[in-house]
């Protein structure tokens, strides 16, 4: 559990794990993304709740997509945005990742949006920056990506509107992945009937069963009158360090071809965070049939983020309000 | 110089001795424990009434630092720390900056040791050169500088047979073998024991089996060539009943345990709290129970500190990212007597536990109050109220996930060779 990501009086003063939050405040992180997702629609895509700001995208490990939909929930929140991508390389130049905070400090940012390879990165940063800089983790080594699994939460809920009677399935690489964790706790949070992982005990943590989850090893069973299916990212390299045989084995196993989609409730919904390995962990069949909502899961990425930077530095104003 | 050290309750485990005595020490020597009635006329008089006189403590496991990191902390500055913690020996471990694989480093190390003159050090060899695991030190000189036993430090030799070719020539020269067992496959790049803990904040995992294969095969090999060995710092309560059963079956086998896993467990990492990041890891609560037991049994025949001193940058980055270890001498006495606070230990135990057990294990003459003896004691206040503060540590290591814990027992002089080095107030 995260001690420093809310205020006093309950508010978001960063954003760093789902561990630890109460249910209203995952529900109000819907509530308001479901306000910010009408926006996407308007004419002006604008809303001046930050103006400004000045908002850091701080990114120690690539990615494309989370950035971009950071950088496109600041902007539309009015914000200024930095992009650094600063390589791991870099830091291990000798600068630590302290002095490049206080460096970035130094510049006036109101906000870090983290990602890191290191678990616990955004929680060290959270702990040492300013009192007036909050931090959203976007993804830090195998620990947490809060504001993927909120996206996640707002695609279930909008289609199947209560969390209490569901069964829900995350099928992969449980042990890598900082999106499951995540995932875990806010379904586990929001009431959730049933949450399942469906994995070979390799790619599975050690007392997984501890996360609160079923454990299954085979998609037969573990898919079962599913209703949700959400399907994690397979990294190729993990077919080293004997994790996995081949991507042919692992793909027959436990990837989500229509047959195994069948066994799910008919109106199962599949999820996957992206990007996907169409043939390793997902047919393009499911990919881009019916019943999958992937594409509505990016979209819905901007509103969640919005609703979540919204939250994190309107709390920061109250508080600073509250000083003056 | 005649010191008398008066009306304390003398705990001395090697002789038997717990009660109220004198401790009369001359030319450095300790000369009587005695009743008051003697003819003794001291120079120099320590008043012990309601505090507990027992041998200075002997530690198995201290790095200090030097050679190789003078700027995290020295022989000077460890050893003072030591003498505050009642420590006044100290065993160090061969992986310094050069490795201790030479009779030079050795000689280099007693030079400072000397220097500082306030506690004793006492060194352990390389097994391996460079402790790569490839060939052999030059043990017999190692042997004749003074060592007290060898080590391959914290790497495991890899390949079975120099591991057991090591021994052979270790039981040759019948030195005591000091293994640190970790299956560097199954360790790794770990950093937390794998359970609930690594399965909640996603970091690499130690599992439990990277302790207890190496032990077991330690102790297959150690049955094999009859090395007398020593395991260091165990973590698993499976190593302890392990290790018990060579015992039983007549192996010349001994462990200690680090007083820091006698106390914490995988929980107390917390929110991923870098001061709790140790290698072996802290483990189950289990493996916690169990290894207190072990001591009760006496499988575990002694406490260390484990004692790293790191600079503040150490312990400053994402968890994985930091350096393990805990500046452990100045809470190695406080932790052990804890544990009899807490009745998981009885008094004669605990300080057997530092003193002349520890001895044993090293096969030197100390950690007793033998009259004839060197005069190396450790005098406690147990009615102390004390707050673990590691920023008013001595060591120059403050890394420490002890703050704030509160102990009843402080140390309150400390005597090196007859003579007074540590005094409070």
């Amino acid at each position: 559990m995260s001690s420093g990501q809310l205020t006093d009086n309950g508010q978001l003063r960063h954003f760093l794990t789902i561990e630890g939050l109460k249910r209203p405040l995952l529900t109000e992180i819907m509530d308001r993304a479901e306000q910010f997702s009408s926006i996407s629609h308007q004419q002006v895509k604008k809303v001046p709740l930050l103006r400004g700001k000045t908002i850091v995208n701080l990114f120690f490990e690539n990615s494309t997509r989370t950035r971009t939909t950071f950088e496109l929930a600041a902007k539309r929140l009015s914000a200024d945005v930095i992009n650094l991508n600063i390589s791991t390389s870099a830091t291990s130049k000798g600068e630590s990742l302290l002095d490049t905070l206080h460096n970035l400090e130094a510049m006036h940012s109101d906000m870090f949006v983290v990602r890191h390879a290191q678990s616990g990165a955004a929680e060290f940063i959270a702990q040492h920056v300013a009192p007036h800089v909050s931090v959203i983790n976007a993804g830090d080594g195998c620990h947490a990506h809060p504001t993927q699994a909120m996206l996640d939460m707002f695609t279930i809920r909008r289609h199947k509107q209560h969390f209490p009677n569901l069964r829900v399935a995350i099928v992969g690489d449980i042990l890598h992945s900082r999106v499951a964790r995540s995932q875990i706790q806010a379904l586990a949070t929001l009431g959730v009937g049933e949450i399942r992982v469906i994995a070979p005990k390799t790619l599975l943590p050690s007392d997984c069963q501890t996360l609160g989850v079923h454990v299954y090893h085979d998609m037969e069973a573990g898919l079962k009158d599913v209703d949700v299916i959400i399907m994690l990212r397979l990294q190729l390299e993990r077919m080293e360090g004997a994790l996995l045989p081949s991507a042919r084995e692992y793909f027959d196993c436990y990837g989500l071809s229509e047959e195994k989609l069948a066994l799910a409730k008919p109106d199962a919904i599949v999820m996957h965070p992206g990007p996907i390995n169409r043939g390793v962990e997902i047919a393009s069949a499911v990919a881009d049939g019916p019943q999958s909502v992937i594409l509505e899961q990016v979209t819905h990425g901007i509103a969640v983020r919005m609703a979540v930077m919204s939250m994190t530095l309107g709390s920061q104003s109250e508080q600073q309000e509250v000083v003056a | 110089m005649k010191l008398r050290i008066s009306n304390g309750r003398v705990i001395d485990p090697a002789s038997n001795i717990d009660g109220q005595h004198d401790v009369l020490v001359e030319d450095g020597k300790i000369i009587a424990v005695t009743e008051r009635h003697d003819d003794f006329v001291a120079d120099h008089t320590i008043d012990a009434t309601d505090h507990i006189v027992c041998p200075g403590l002997i530690d198995l496991c201290a790095r200090l630092r030097q050679p190789g990191q003078e700027h995290t902390a020295t022989i000077t500055s460890e050893t003072h720390a030591a003498i505050a913690g009642g420590i006044t020996s100290l065993v160090i471990p061969p992986d310094s900056d050069p490795i201790i694989d030479s009779p030079a480093v050795i000689e280099l190390i007693e030079d400072e040791a000397k220097k500082a003159n306030r506690a004793m050090i006492l060194t352990i060899g390389a097994l391996t050169q460079n402790l790569k695991g490839e060939l052999l030190t030059e043990m017999a000189a190692l042997k004749a500088a003074g060592c007290v036993g060898v080590s391959n430090g914290l790497s495991e030799i890899k390949n079975s047979v120099i591991q057991r070719r090591a021994m052979e020539y270790t039981a040759t020269l019948d030195l005591t073998l000091f293994i640190n067992a970790a299956d560097p496959w199954l360790q790794n790049q770990g950093c937390v024991h794998e359970g609930t803990v690594s399965a909640r904040l996603g970091l690499a995992g130690i599992p439990e089996t990277a302790e207890t294969i190496a032990v077991a095969k330690s102790l297959l090999l150690i049955e094999q060539t009859g090395v007398r060995a020593h395991f260091q710092n165990i973590s698993t309560g499976r190593a302890v009943t392990m290790i018990a059963d060579a015992q039983s079956r007549g192996l010349n086998v001994t462990a200690d345990v680090s007083a820091h896993h006698l106390h914490l467990c995988e929980h107390d990492i917390g929110n991923f709290d870098s001061l709790s990041h140790v290698i072996p890891p802290l483990r189950t609560i289990r493996d916690r129970e169990q290894l207190q037991q072990g001591l009760r049994d006496g499988v575990i025949t002694a406490i260390s500190s484990n004692h790293q001193p790191l600079a503040k940058d150490a312990k400053l980055g994402p968890f994985a990212e930091t350096s393990p270890g805990i500046s452990g001498l100045e809470t190695l006495l406080p932790l052990s007597l804890k544990l009899v606070n807490d009745e998981e230990l009885n008094l004669n135990q605990a300080i057997a536990s530092l003193t002349n057990q520890p001895a044993n294990i090293l096969g030197i003459e100390a950690g007793q109050l033998k009259i004839g003896s060197q005069a190396d004691i450790c005098i406690i206040n147990p009615n102390a109220d004390n707050e673990c503060q590691p920023n008013d540590f001595v060591s120059a290591g403050k890394n420490s996930p002890f703050a704030g814990w509160f102990f009843n027992n402080e140390v309150s002089h400390t005597i090196y060779g007859g003579k007074l080095v540590f005094s409070r107030n």
